[in-house]
């Protein structure tokens, strides 16, 4: 059984078209990035799949219990808001206190349930300290164990670490990482390097429409572009040139070009990447030895995060398929950055 | 179970915020004040520079004096006091966010608003038994002892006077978006609500009979009004299911 399941959710404020069918599927115990420019329509999915708002149209479920029943999803999930806000007359373990009472929590579990948050959200000390005095590292790590209080099958985050400063985010996302295996994480943010660091699967959504979900390991591997890329020291671009006309001969390389704008940079695209995984090494180390240039970098092109982002938003965007980030199948930048 | 948890929360939060104390110092101040003040009136017309001369004017406090002075003392600042602390209870959670992080969890709204309006009436309740029991001891020591029963009513009276006006402040703080928008809403409702006496026969049915009903019962055991009583404890009613099903549909 799916942990969230939506089938085209869509919901319309006046004119406006927040989400546009949205067709998702999150399989249980991952942490699910849900990837997407500002306005993309990650709030409202997350505002929908916690019973804060109503589907316009479609269905959608949440640990196995359909949203329509917010009574029965509300008990299985956690929730933090991009920015929580919390009673600032309240002390953190009153907090905890408060909200295992909403889940029924005997007292016995309450206690123990709020010394364990309090000490992985790092706030054991200021347990009784008021919450109006935290700083937003510290309400977000309360935020967090908040939402953990029930040990919830689903737990829903919004941008949980975009108003952080560097340590607070590596805090935050040390504690979602631990929460692998333990519950299905469903984060949204426009973090790129948030998302590689901790997400095993991605959902890119812009204008309210799905671009892509797939996990991101795969995701990678559809969008590697068969390319390898020479750095060479300075002084040496006529020899890479060189390398790069003998290259262009083999009859399995595309094109060899040399970045117009870093002539020591080339790139190398070729018909199959297993074949020239054997055999371009082979043919580039004689011949550069031969030309005496001094190669800096040799590596195969893995496109992060950031460049399919880019390309698929482009595309949902602009509505046509664009190249890959930087690059085109020539070997030339394409300047989508 | 979740209502239970609300209600300890709201209950914590009068009193942590000082809230509590602050409407218990008002209600409680008024009803001590309120029969020495009556007593008192004639002493404090010789205080004013040229007051003598309208002493014989001035009957002899009465004990019908205390309680009127009770009754219009309690019944103004305790509105006032409703009014203050009702108009932000839910439009500030939901302007704060505070709302979205309770609501997301297994409490049903309704749970919710009766919380708050039942929090609310437990603590105009204990400041008014205070305030009542003060003013009860004053008055016995300077006009002689009303009949307690009768005195009790009145303030039982005054309590579902102040209920009404903090359920439709309530209803009033569901519909707005803001504490400001709330607040204006609220001042709508209760001039309306303190205008509608004025309109000829009507005023025997509105809740402001409630108080006038408790009083007369200090003098005339026999009064009554009843319609009063069912039309306040329905508009009570009223208010409350209205605000649960706006908030119920409103999106958070």
């Amino acid at each position: 059984m799916a942990a969230i399941r939506t089938e085209q959710m869509t919901k319309v404020y006046g004119q406006v078209r927040a989400l546009d069918g949205l067709t998702l599927t999150v399989e249980p115990g991952t942490v699910f990035g849900f990837l997407g420019p500002n306005g993309a329509g990650k709030t409202t999915t997350i505002r929908l799949l916690t019973g804060l708002a109503r589907p316009t149209q479609g269905r959608a479920w949440v640990a196995g219990e359909e949203i329509a029943d917010s009574g029965k999803v509300a008990a299985r999930i956690g929730y933090l808001p991009e920015e929580p806000a919390f009673y600032q007359w309240m002390t953190p373990i009153d907090l905890l206190d408060h909200v295992g009472r909403l889940f029924g929590l005997p007292s016995q579990e309450r206690r123990s349930r709020t010394t364990d948050l309090l000490e992985l959200a790092g706030l054991s000390q200021v347990g009784k300290r008021r919450i109006g005095g935290f700083s937003r590292g510290m309400r977000q790590r309360l935020g967090l164990a908040q939402a953990l209080v029930n040990r919830p099958e689903v737990l829903f985050l919004d941008e949980p670490v975009s108003a952080l400063d560097p340590g607070g985010r590596k805090d935050i996302l040390e504690m979602i990482g631990h929460l692998r295996g333990q519950c299905t994480v469903f984060m949204s943010t426009h973090i790129l390097q948030d998302v590689e660091r901790v997400c095993d699967t991605v959902g890119i959504i812009d204008h309210g429409k799905l671009v892509v979900e797939a996990p991101q390991a795969e995701l990678v591997d559809r969008y590697t572009v068969p390319a390898f890329e020479l750095e060479c020291e300075e002084g040496s671009e006529p020899a890479l040139e060189e390398l790069l006309k003998a290259l262009r001969k083999l009859d399995w390389v595309t094109s060899a070009v040399a970045d117009p704008s870093m002539g020591t940079v080339a790139r190398v695209v070729v018909k199959d990447l297993e074949i020239a995984r054997r055999e371009l090494l082979a043919h580039i180390v004689p011949q550069a030895a031969a030309l005496g240039l001094i190669l800096r970098r040799y590596q195969i092109v893995t496109p992060s995060l950031e460049d399919i982002f880019l390309q698929l938003v482009g595309e949902a965007t602009e509505g046509s398929p664009g190249a890959p980030a930087e690059w085109t199948a020539e070997g030339v930048r394409e300047g989508t950055q | 179970m979740s209502f239970y948890a609300s209600l300890r929360k709201e209950v914590l939060e009068l009193v942590r915020t000082h809230r509590l104390l602050v409407m218990a110092v008002i209600l409680i101040f008024f009803g001590l004040a309120s029969p020495l003040m009556a007593k008192l009136l004639p002493q404090m017309m010789r205080l004013i520079p040229g007051g003598e001369d309208f002493l014989s004017l001035i009957p002899t406090p009465t004990i019908a004096d205390a309680f009127t002075q009770y009754v219009k003392n309690l019944s103004l600042f305790g509105l006032i006091v409703a009014f203050l602390m009702t108009m932000g209870i839910v439009a500030q959670e939901k302007e704060r966010g505070t709302a979205v992080l309770v609501l997301v969890k297994p409490l049903p709204r309704a749970a919710f608003l009766l919380a708050k309006f039942v929090a609310l009436a437990l603590a105009f309740l204990g400041c008014l038994v205070l305030a009542g029991l003060g003013s009860y001891y004053y008055t016995t020591l300077l006009f002689g002892a009303p009949d307690f029963f009768a005195w009790m009513v009145l303030n039982l009276m005054l309590w579902l006077y102040f209920l009404v006006y903090v359920a439709l402040i309530l209803l009033a703080s569901t519909i707005a978006k803001s504490q400001a928008a709330a607040a204006g809403i609220g001042i709508g409702a209760v001039v309306i609500l303190g205008a509608l006496p004025s309109l000829p026969g009507l005023g025997k049915y509105l809740p402001g009979q409630l108080v006038a009903w408790g009083t007369a019962l200090l003098t005339d055991p026999s009064a009554r009004s009843w319609p009063a009583l069912g039309i306040s404890l329905g508009l009570i009613v009223a208010c409350l299911v209205a605000a649960w099903i706006i908030l119920d549909r409103q999106e958070i």
